[in-house]
């Protein structure tokens, strides 16, 4: 029982780090078909901000709340830049735009090692998310439970900015019929920039999450970016909800596959499980149904 | 002490064909001035002699490899400036193996036929250690390779300083059997190295009455210890054995941290974090906890404290000193030793002079072993202190012949077959 609950919670708790890392993808490749490699290293970014947030202010539990926002803004603003100086000259051309992010992520990698070296940094937790919280005889380490919350907080705060707001009702728009957005007095291109602000800021969000959980270094971007786009692949591009299921899914899978037996055959189990999946079901869990005829 | 078997395999198969071609298409190089000499062309009537480091200086090993070669210039320049080895001048040709066994195979190849050079210092991980073993039993050359690694080897023409199993590993587990571990749980990186490790594990725990409860593995750059930390709590063992490798050790030790476990509970024993790993983990993560090497920054001798003084004063005050590295620097004064010894720079020569050979290394007193060509170095554990730097905290008192197929180890039969 006490098994059953900790593999359950260790599930939920992968699938929302998956989640998190997954979920300004789904905005930017899923809602707006851009193969950007470099969101790993807009996730980097977001975790070397809350190591230099951490050495400024010093104090842990405050930098990790002023690293959130700050995290988003960095995020966001390299989003904003890589958007304005090359994506918006390759919409429509996605075997350039993968070969053109791809190296915008090696130049940030490199970047990351000439500003703060090749060895690993340290961002220290805050005291109140050190050890974990005892429920049912079972320990829930508190930092995985703050990712969590994180996570759902995310989804629910992206969800309703375009299910209620003007501004989501124009990304929706662009998304499903970019001309007759246009002709119905959308500005894309603004739609387009905004959009790709909030996916980069959702991935700096992403990093400071990480700097819970793990190594931080110039790769940190890499070991996630490939699973981000399983998520979305699976959840179904173009799908906020599609992501959220896929990445649960994927992380209660990996966990309970873990556990009865090794963490390389989960992998692999994992990886076989969703190729069938796509072979029976390739637009994902969720198909976008719209009137264009494209 | 790297890299998937796969890989390996991909590389030595690479490299076997590449021997053949770079075999038959070689100019002679065999100058008989030079007789004996092995490498055949190594000149040596000048004022200098040339020697080739050969470490990855890019690509995902450059952030160890860079440190070994900092320190391999550092022993070259102290050695030049008191007059060199045998009268002669160090000139160093530096090759990049840019983290691919196969570009370790060809530039030594380039090395030894292309530049001449005396011997070669470098490697890092088995991979590429494998791929560098046919080109320099095919040429006759040598290579000194710094790194601890899994032993079950022994070439005439490497020279092994880092420790094999029994100078670390073994020491390790009498260690954890003196303070009463009764129960062990092994975590480990899903590569030769931990693989290799864990088999001679179990057979001293098998052999010394400690129960093995459970083998776990973790594929590289794993960064979700979630299930293993929970595996490794309801096992409950007295120790966790450590041969985790890179940033899996980060993820590992935060997991463990944050599931409440401690080093008092349950302390982790690992054998692949250095002074240098410890800042990225975080010390907050992991202070307390035992490692297991043959030298620490913090070792108090006077060619400790002068290495340690030397290599802040040439790199920078903040950089850390740890066990490749000294490895590293030691590895040429042993070279020069034997040269010395030998009144020769011909491989031949130096083969025959080299058991013996001992040098007063930072980490303590050092010996060459003619047979095995490994060195007898003192095994030390230390403790991770609140300063980020490792405590000795046992020690085996005197260095320990170095064993690469554990012969001389009655539980160990059958392991090396």
């Amino acid at each position: 029982m006490e098994i059953l609950l900790s593999q359950l919670f260790n599930g939920l708790s992968g699938g929302s780090i998956l989640l998190l890392a997954a979920l300004g993808l789904a905005l930017t490749f899923g809602q707006m078909g851009v193969i950007n490699m470099a969101h790993g290293e807009f996730i980097m970014a977001g975790a070397y901000t809350a190591f230099v947030v951490q050495n400024l202010l010093g104090d842990a539990g405050l930098s990790l709340l002023v690293s959130l926002p700050a995290a988003f803004v960095v995020g966001g603003l390299l989003g904003l830049a890589l958007e304005a100086l090359l994506l918006r000259r390759m919409y429509h051309r996605p075997l350039d735009t993968l070969l053109v992010t791809f190296g915008v992520s090696l130049v940030l990698q490199q970047l990351a090692r000439d500003v703060f070296g090749t060895a690993g940094v340290d961002v220290a937790a805050p005291e109140w998310l050190s050890g974990p919280v005892e429920v049912f005889g079972v320990a829930f380490p508190k930092t995985r439970l703050f990712i969590l919350v994180l996570a759902i907080v995310a989804v629910v705060v992206l969800s309703a900015l375009l299910a209620f707001t003007p501004l989501g009702r124009r990304i929706r728009a662009t998304v499903q019929n970019r001309s007759l957005a246009e002709s119905s007095g959308i500005s894309t291109r603004r739609t387009d920039r905004i959009t790709f602000f909030v996916g980069s800021g959702l991935a700096g969000v992403a990093g400071v999450a990480l700097t819970l959980m793990g190594s931080i270094s110039s790769n940190l971007g890499t070991n996630y970016i490939v699973d981000a786009f399983l998520v979305v692949v699976v959840g179904g591009v173009g799908q906020i909800k599609g992501a959220v299921i896929a990445a649960f899914v994927l992380g209660v899978a990996q966990s309970w596959i873990e556990y009865s037996t090794t963490a390389s055959i989960a992998k692999v189990v994992v990886l076989a499980l969703i190729v069938a999946f796509l072979q029976a079901r390739p637009q994902g869990i969720f198909v976008v149904r719209t009137r264009s005829l494209v | 002490m790297n890299i998937s078997l796969a890989r390996r395999l991909v590389a030595v198969a690479t490299v076997s064909a590449m021997g053949l071609l770079v075999g038959c298409g070689a100019r002679v190089s065999d100058d008989p001035s030079t007789g004996a000499a092995g490498a055949g062309c190594v000149d040596t009537s000048g004022s200098s002699v040339k020697i080739g480091f050969l470490n990855s200086r890019s690509g995902t090993m450059a952030i160890s490899e860079n440190t070994v070669y900092n320190s391999l210039k550092l022993a070259a320049d102290q050695i030049n400036a008191a007059g060199g080895v045998a009268g002669k001048q160090l000139a160093i040709v530096a090759e990049d193996g840019a983290s691919e066994p196969t570009t370790f195979a060809e530039k030594a190849e380039k090395l030894i036929r292309g530049d001449c050079v005396a011997a070669v210092f470098g490697g890092w991980t088995s991979s590429s250690r494998k791929a560098m073993l046919p080109v320099f039993e095919s040429n006759n050359a040598l290579l000194f390779y710094p790194v601890q690694y899994e032993g079950l080897e022994s070439s005439k023409n490497i020279f092994y300083t880092g420790a094999t199993t029994n100078q670390q590993i073994v020491p390790a587990l009498d260690y954890l059997k003196e303070k009463g571990a009764k129960s062990l749980f092994l975590v480990g990186s899903d590569y030769v190295f931990p693989q290799t490790a864990n088999k001679i594990i179990k057979a001293y725990a098998k052999a010394n009455g400690i129960e093995v409860k459970g083998e776990e593995y973790a594929p590289l750059g794993h960064t979700d210890f979630s299930t293993i930390v929970s595996k490794v709590k309801a096992a409950d063992a007295d120790a966790v054995f450590n041969t985790l490798n890179g940033d899996s050790n980060v993820a590992f030790f935060k997991e463990y941290k944050n599931a409440g476990l401690t080093a008092d509970a349950m302390p982790v024993l690992s054998v692949s974090i250095a002074e240098e790993e410890v800042g990225g983990i975080g010390v907050g993560n992991i202070v307390g906890q035992p490692v297991a090497w043959n030298y620490y920054q913090t070792i108090d001798s006077a060619q400790n404290k002068k290495f340690v003084a030397d290599f802040k004063a040439a790199y920078g005050p903040t950089k850390v000193t740890s066990d490749p590295m000294e490895a590293a620097y030691t590895s040429l004064y042993l070279w020069k030793g034997m040269v010395e010894k030998a009144k020769s720079f011909a491989v031949a020569d130096i083969q025959k002079a080299a058991g013996g050979v001992t040098f007063d290394a930072p980490e303590g007193k050092v010996t060459v072993n003619g047979e095995n060509h490994h060195i007898a170095k003192t095994a030390l554990i230390g403790k991770i202190g609140q300063d980020g730097l490792i405590h000795t905290d046992w020690t085996s008192g005197k260095p320990i012949e170095p064993d690469p197929y554990l012969k001389s180890y009655p539980w160990a039969t059958g392991l090396s077959g």
